[in-house]
């Protein structure tokens, strides 16, 4: 018992190690901006469409499903859109967008470092003087920053689109009165809470799986064991971050 | 006097000692070879020589400066006058062959793009591949990515040449041409070079100097001349089971 937890203290100091050489031994900003705007590409374009995919349906099924629950003559239908749009703003959009992001983006970081680990290009770096952790994650990280609220933005008006566009087709409620239940609930603070959840998980994202590429050790078994656990160790910091955050700001 | 000179290095990866107290003068502008059965604690030797892995104990001097007490400006300078050829090659996946060879001038000159230009085309044509700027490291054999390797290693002029098995896993005429060209690259450019490898044919090739590493410890040291007339019994015992398996003593 007492070797897991040493083993897990000791991931957790060699993590906050690595966050704080990653904040150190800046060279050119010129240098990290190209950098940037490759990670932002990586990050945000190449995830919209999947983003998209899922977002609409989540949409779709939380108001088909929520349709199904609220049978009472006496529940109006625009209720069904307070629902779907609340949960969407909440929880549905920061936290499955984010989920689904720690499988594309995570594994991919993880396994894009890990492969720089064992073919030495990460010493390379250090050899010619250049701080790795900073090249390799800071820029990712900054990306992330700005890419994963935008993405969830994005999912939540995607999700409402599926909503609505699945109400309508069920019949279980029409565009109207979907934007008239959406309204009534909404509070600007809801989209702030998701604004902040979506920047603490995409933090986690990219740090996890970071950390994971980084200290990978071995070859390209280790690589895609370290992708695996990177993606599981930030869906589950994902969820207790959630749960902390829903605790502490609502 | 030599400007490059290790004292007492001593390193240990849990209850294994892998380096015993090293001590060796390496002669300017040579080839300074490092050989010894695999395993036997050569690489790990090089690595603390450039800063990847810590020593527990021991000194390391570039000039009159002691590496491990460097002040952060004083080691980057020591690495920006340092070039590393790795056994892998490690050239960066994502970066085209040019832009390989060409980032240890973005990051350490102020060189324009004409000049970096240049400067890769002529360290390309030195390791005899002229026009390959555009390919990525995926498009080229072992041998070639070596090549690329060594012209990374030069484009900063380098006063000292690090080389970790740079033939290991070419064919015999590719590994000659590659020791070859190491030996008119330290002549070229009067680079103080260090290869590690346990091949005894680039030992008669390239060995002005030679250390010999047996189980952490260094049991002969002496020049290549001096390799070639001593008799196989007046070597350490060590010493001689690997020179006969070698083919240099029948």
């Amino acid at each position: 018992m007492r070797i897991p937890l040493i083993q897990a203290l000791e991931a957790v100091g060699t993590y906050v190690l690595l966050l704080r050489r990653t904040f150190t031994g800046l060279l050119h900003w010129r240098l990290y901006w190209q950098l940037w705007t490759q990670e932002f590409l990586i990050i945000g374009r190449d995830s919209i469409f999947l983003v998209a995919i899922i977002a609409f349906f989540v949409g779709a099924v939380t108001t088909v499903q929520t349709a199904y629950q609220l049978v009472s003559p006496f529940i109006p239908k625009s209720t069904i859109g307070a629902i779907v749009s609340t949960s969407s703003i909440l929880e549905l959009a920061p936290t499955i967008t984010s989920l689904v992001l720690a499988g594309r983006v995570g594994s991919n970081i993880a396994s894009q470092i890990g492969s720089m680990r064992v073919s030495e290009q990460i010493d390379a770096l250090e050899v010619m003087g250049i701080n790795s952790a900073t090249y390799l994650i800071l820029p990712k990280l900054l990306a992330g920053l700005v890419a994963f609220p935008v993405l969830v933005i994005y999912s939540c008006v995607i999700s409402h689109v599926g909503g609505i566009v699945a109400g309508a087709f069920t019949g279980a409620v029409n565009p109207t009165q979907f934007g008239i239940g959406a309204r009534s609930f909404f509070e600007d603070f809801q989209v702030v809470f998701m604004l902040i959840k979506a920047v603490t998980f995409g933090f986690i994202i990219i740090t996890v799986s970071s950390y994971h590429g980084y200290y990978v050790r071995g070859g390209a078994l280790e690589v895609g064991a370290s992708s695996t656990k990177a993606v599981v160790v930030s869906s589950l910091m994902i969820l207790i971050a959630d749960y902390v955050l829903a605790q502490l700001l609502l | 006097m030599s400007d490059l000179r290790i004292e007492h290095i001593r390193k240990r990866f849990g209850k294994q000692e892998v380096l015993k107290g090293i001590s060796f003068t390496f002669d300017p502008a040579r080839v300074n070879m490092i050989i010894g059965p695999s395993g036997c604690g050569k690489s790990v030797l090089l690595k603390c020589m450039v800063g990847l892995i810590e020593p527990d104990s021991g000194e390391i001097y570039y000039g009159s400066i002691n590496f491990r007490k460097a002040t952060p400006e004083q080691r980057r300078e020591i690495l920006k006058n340092l070039g590393m050829l790795f056994q892998s090659s490690a050239l960066f996946d994502s970066m085209s062959v040019g832009e390989n060879v060409a980032f240890p001038m973005r990051i350490f000159t102020k060189s324009t793009e004409s000049e970096i230009r240049d400067r890769v085309a002529y360290c390309l044509e030195r390791v005899g591949l002229p026009g390959i700027e555009d390919k990525y490291p995926a498009q080229l054999s072992g041998g070639m990515k070596r090549r690329v390797g060594l012209a990374r290693a030069i484009v900063l002029n380098p006063r000292y040449l690090f080389c970790d098995e740079p033939n290991s896993g070419l064919d015999p005429l590719t590994a000659r041409r590659i020791d070859e060209l190491i030996q008119q690259l330290t002549e070229d450019f009067h680079t103080t070079t260090i290869v590690v490898t346990h091949d005894m044919r680039s030992v008669q090739i390239l060995g002005d100097k030679i250390l010999f590493i047996y189980d952490g410890e260094a049991v002969w040291r002496g020049s290549r001349k001096e390799l070639q007339e001593t008799p196989l019994d007046e070597f350490p015992a060590q010493l001689r089971g690997f020179l006969q398996a070698s083919g240099l003593y029948a």
